[in-house]
């Protein structure tokens, strides 16, 4: 009844024609997703206690078309590795007054393994929760004494597809007790907030509302186990944050920028409703 | 003259004699189709790979003349008859002069 209420809520914000809106699609495609034939990727998984209304997470892969699934299943057909080359040859490259490079430390980038699953984390030094953008930011300023990345630019998505791609498989888990606690709370509140002229929170669609079709589009649960995502819309690899954008700009509203606490506080509570399902990035979605 | 121009080529290392195996290439470039403005107005003037061959021990497999409305980061599949061991040399043109070139060796048993 709770979910019957809050869709007709959602209908009604829309202003769209009933039923006709919000049709239920297709059930999601029961796959296995091997990439390369070697990565067993986990698509389906228990959902995490925290969350109270379901209790199946699963990845965003499963909502794609065939075509779309099978483009992620080799890395030859995967658009996005194209971006992860572009970083393994940008790992190596000299920045700031003392020439130093993610290589200096790092070694490889496979050095880097486990560490998309644990991100965005708390980080001691800075008392705050950094995302793996920050924490590359963190590094290339303070380390290498460079100039920072644009926080969404190609540079910095395509570094975060290359570590996220050395870790595809491993099952994501984020920590959200200790100090991380406040940062995930917000960000919860953030996902159950409705925002915008439409008066859409994100659990309106991708929980509610998940595998149905809105209008002509196969809503998924809004996981970001995938991210980066090379996009067949836009051509090119999309960071986290300029999703939320998108998604926030779509409900009509000012968004939060790129970056911010508020979108760092929502990427930390929607990783963790991933917890369980692999590590995928770069995925492929339309 | 295009940036991170890589190519990639994926070919089966071995084949038996007279088989038909499938092959992939894919090679980074932007395939500017000369039609676009920036922002100020002015054309970006065209650069594209303009031509893209593969011979085997010399022989042309495939010669393909390339044009503007290709897509960006050009992706070829192709089949050919492998008849012998040998070598696969993929050439690609760029409008700017330079070529970009990748070899795959192919056993036959």
């Amino acid at each position: 009844m709770r979910q019957m209420l809050r869709t007709g809520a959602a209908w009604t914000a829309l202003g769209l024609a009933g039923s006709a809106a919000l049709a239920p699609a297709a059930t999601a495609q029961e796959a296995n997703l091997v990439i390369n034939d070697e990565i067993e990727i986990v698509t389906r998984a228990p959902a995490p206690e925290h969350m109270e209304y379901m209790s199946e997470v699963v990845s965003g892969w499963e909502y794609r078309s065939p075509e779309t699934q099978a483009l992620q299943m080799d890395d030859f057909e995967n658009p996005g590795m194209i971006g992860v080359d572009n970083a393994r040859a940008d790992f190596e490259t000299a920045m700031g007054p003392d020439g130093q490079s993610c290589a200096s430390c790092h070694d490889s980038p496979e050095a880097l393994e486990g560490v998309r699953a644990v991100y965005p984390k708390w980080d001691e030094a800075k008392g705050e929760v950094q995302t793996l953008e920050m924490q590359v930011n963190e590094c290339v300023t303070e380390r290498a004494g460079a100039e920072p990345w644009d926080y969404t630019g190609d540079r910095m998505t395509e570094m975060v597809a290359l570590i996220s791609s050395v870790s595809r498989g491993m099952p994501v888990d984020v920590a959200i007790d200790g100090p991380a606690q406040e940062t995930w709370e917000k960000g919860k509140e953030i996902y159950y907030t409705r925002y915008g002229q439409l008066e859409l929170a994100c659990a309106n669609c991708h929980e509610d509302n998940y595998d149905n079709m809105i209008r002509a589009d196969h809503l998924s649960q809004g996981q970001i186990n995938g991210f980066p995502t090379y996009r067949l819309k836009n051509g090119a690899l999309n960071a986290v944050h300029d999703r939320f954008k998108g998604c926030v700009r779509d409900t009509r509203a000012e968004t939060f920028a790129p970056g911010s606490p508020e979108f760092v506080a929502l990427e930390l509570y929607v990783a963790s409703r991933g917890n369980g399902l692999s590590v995928e990035g770069p995925s492929v979605r339309n | 003259m295009a940036e991170n121009v890589t190519p990639r080529v994926r070919v089966p290392k071995e084949a038996a004699a007279g088989e038909v195996i499938t092959i992939k290439t894919l090679i980074s470039h932007p395939m500017e189709s000369g039609q676009r403005k920036d922002k100020e107005g002015n054309l970006i003037p065209r650069s594209i790979i303009n031509r893209f061959t593969c011979t085997f021990n010399g022989e042309t497999v495939i010669d393909v003349a390339m044009e503007p409305a290709i897509s960006t980061n050009p992706y070829f599949e192709f089949q050919a008859k492998v008849p012998e061991s040998g070598t696969f040399t993929f050439t690609w043109i760029d409008d700017d002069g330079s070529t970009y070139e990748d070899t795959k060796e192919i056993a036959v048993a």
